[in-house]
């Protein structure tokens, strides 16, 4: 008999029911809530009158609309503020724990739930928004959901779920200096393109991953969801372990030992099968920033605006204001954006830490560094990341979703060109008008101190 | 959910491929909490563009939206079906969709038809030359077809999708005629998947020592 893959391990141990054709009934383990996809939801059980089944199992935070400057400072936005306080009111109906704005454990939802530990390998862990695909770097099944389908985990928690089809993407041989997770799931995306993943569950695998840390993990599952995949899964090792140790969200001590014993087990069979394999030389990949409207429409940072293939290029390359040929270290960025549940982490602020310390932000720059969680800004703040940020010439910022989408106050201006480190590079994106390139944090420090797109100096 | 059976309309041309939900609904529009009014938001900010497709007043009474590979991909927001529905669309066609916009399109009514690339292509040359060209969905064969022109394409829909249309039943009763069996399954599964209880208190505050 052949062997399992790991998301049909977990797949399995979350049947409820089978109904007769496509759909399975699948319980969920933790449910991740924020106030944008939520209040309807909320409103919905209401009117039927029912209760949230496990709020034991929900997790609310807020971070798409809290503004990121001074905590002090009341929400000048009267719709934003009130979603957030709808929030409130909600968790505080229906029992469930809240990080509301300023709170310690406040922060963007895909940072926080890995980060307090309560993302755990083998669970279902659903939210409503599309990046949950995050939490998958932990050997769980994340994928996101709409807001009617948050209604029917509150109230049953369970989600009717079709099964995805599986898919290998395993990253052989080893990732050159300077090329970072950010730049290989850039370089999957390249390939795959933006419907690639459509249908699948992706499972990084190969000496490449193996090689990442946590966060590097994170960041490459969080944008699955950019290649159309419905998730994006690593399988348990000692990093996986050794991370989530000591974290609020486990088991301490000899406890702990016993539920990593069984955390060990949740990897792929060496004789599974996939129905779809791909196979990447991660020795082969370069920094890489996108320069059109989707994220597959990638090219080198170091290499020039390349020609248009088709129509949707051109759109791409008009709205974005480009010319084929033109290099981008000639191309000048006029906001730096460092931050978002891609790249927000201890790990990507220390990286942009380390270009950014004893230069200076060029004069048509403006750089902000928005940490992922209040957890992570306490965490730099003891490295002193925030002073060489602040010395740097860099906005040190409180946590949120912040540039990633236009929902706060920090956005593009029409026709303002940025280095994001974010996921997603849609027209409008980071406010209307707005010209967005995905990059990696080293890459985006680069670019802020040489106010043109840039490669850290050891790496050019 | 209202149970839908036939949709009949006339179609606009959306010819854009990855048409992503920032740009069905931006996300200026997502601070609402309520499930209305999202029509004017549709597309808000393609629709400055007096040349736009939608401005066309040859397809201001259009109902089925024809569009490019990859439609409602990106963000899961739901935002983008209500926004599509409170329009008055009824039903989208495209060659592929996003997996969580299908999804929300299928509890809220909102027909997603998926047809061969050439067959859309195909669509949008009979609609752009003529706008008034009558198309009929039939959720029940899983059909669409423009019936002046003899023209007939079959879609996929699973049994059940196509069930919980021809009814318009609500997902969440439906799960809870069988809360038994969620109660049983809890009752082994709980003791290895950890819950959140006694992690916080109920300021949301790590009640044991953090060691991290
Ligand atoms: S940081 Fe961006 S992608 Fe992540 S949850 Fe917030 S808005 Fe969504």
């Amino acid at each position: 008999m052949a062997g399992v893959t790991l998301f049909e391990k977990i797949w399995k141990s979350h049947v409820v029911a089978s109904n007769d054709d496509a759909l399975t009934t699948l319980y969920v383990d933790l449910h991740l809530v924020h106030e944008v996809t939520s209040p309807q939801a909320f409103d919905g059980l209401r009117l039927n009158g029912r209760r949230v089944r496990r709020p034991d199992r929900t997790l609310a935070t807020a971070d798409h609309n809290v503004p990121t400057d001074a905590l002090t400072a009341p929400i000048a936005d009267p719709i934003s503020r009130r979603q957030l306080e709808v929030l409130n009111e909600n968790c505080q109906e229906f029992g469930i724990t809240l990080f509301p704005r300023g709170h310690e454990n406040q922060g963007i939802v895909h940072v926080i739930g890995p980060e307090l530990g309560v993302s755990q390998p083998g669970m279902v862990i659903v939210c409503g928004d599309s990046h949950t695909s995050t939490h998958g770097a932990f050997g769980a099944l994340a994928f996101g959901i709409g807001t009617s389908e948050v209604e029917h985990v509150l109230a049953t928690q369970t989600v009717p779920q079709s099964k995805p089809r599986t898919m290998a993407v395993t990253l052989t041989g080893s990732a050159p200096a300077g090329v970072t997770a950010k730049d290989l799931v850039l370089g999957i995306i390249g390939r795959l393109g933006t419907g690639g993943g459509a249908g699948y569950v992706m499972e990084y695998r190969g000496p490449a991953i193996s090689q990442l840390s946590m966060e590097g993990r994170m960041t490459l599952c969080n944008m699955s969801i950019e290649a159309g995949a419905r998730a994006g899964l690593v399988g348990v090792d000692e990093t996986t372990i050794d991370y989530l140790r000591g974290k609020p969200g486990v088991p301490q001590g000899p406890a702990f030992d016993e539920i990593a014993e069984k955390w060990r087990r949740l990897i792929s069979d060496d004789d599974a099968v996939f129905d779809h394999e791909v196979v990447i030389d991660a020795s082969q990949l370069v920094p890489l920033l996108t320069w059109g409207t989707n994220p597959a429409q990638v090219a080198e940072v170091s290499g020039v605006v390349p020609e248009p293939r088709d129509d949707a290029d051109r759109r791409s390359l008009t709205y974005m204001q480009l010319t084929p040929g033109v290099r981008f270290s000639d191309i000048p960025v006029d906001v730096v954006f460092i931050g978002s549940c891609t790249n927000s982490r201890i790990e990507d602020l220390r990286a942009a830490a380390d270009v950014a310390a004893g230069h200076h932000v060029a004069a048509n720059v403006r750089a902000l560094v928005v940490p992922g969680s209040h957890r992570v800004k306490k965490q730099a703040e003891s490295e002193g990341l925030d002073l060489i940020f602040r010395e740097a010439g860099f906005e040190w910022r409180e946590p949120g979703c912040s540039m990633c989408l236009g929902m706060n106050p920090d956005q593009l201006s029409p026709g303002q060109r940025s280095a994001s480190t974010s996921n997603r590079n849609f027209e409008g994106r980071q406010g209307r008008g707005g010209l967005t390139h995905l990059v990696s944090p080293a890459v985006a420090a680069a670019t802020a101190l040489a106010g043109t797109f840039a490669l850290p100096k050891d790496a050019s | 959910m209202k149970p839908v059976h036939v949709v009949e309309g006339t179609g606009v041309p959306l010819n854009r491929s990855d048409v992503d939900t920032d740009q069905i609904i931006p996300s200026d529009w997502l601070k609402r909490v309520e499930r209305t009014g999202f029509g004017r938001g549709l597309f808000s900010e393609w629709r400055d563009d007096t040349t736009f497709v939608l401005n066309d007043p040859n397809y201001a009474s259009a109902s089925i939206l024809v569009a490019g590979p990859r439609f409602g991909t990106g963000s899961s927001r739901e935002h983008a079906v209500w926004a599509l529905m409170d329009y008055g669309f009824t039903a989208v066609v495209a060659p592929s969709f996003g997996d969580i916009f299908k999804n929300n399109s299928s509890k809220q009514g909102l027909l997603t038809v998926e047809i061969d690339e050439v067959d859309v292509t195909s669509l949008m040359n009979i609609i752009s030359e003529n706008p008034n060209t009558l198309i009929t969905i039939d959720v029940a064969n899983a059909t669409i077809e423009i019936a002046a022109l003899g023209w007939s394409r079959h879609f996929e829909l699973s049994r059940n999708t196509r069930e919980r249309l021809l009814n318009g039943w609500d997902d969440i009763g439906l799960t809870l005629r069988h809360e038994s069996e969620i109660t049983t399954f809890e009752s082994h599964h709980d003791l290895e998947a950890l819950s959140l209880r006694g992690i916080f208190d109920a300021g949301g505050h790590v009640v044991h020592y953090d060691q991290s």
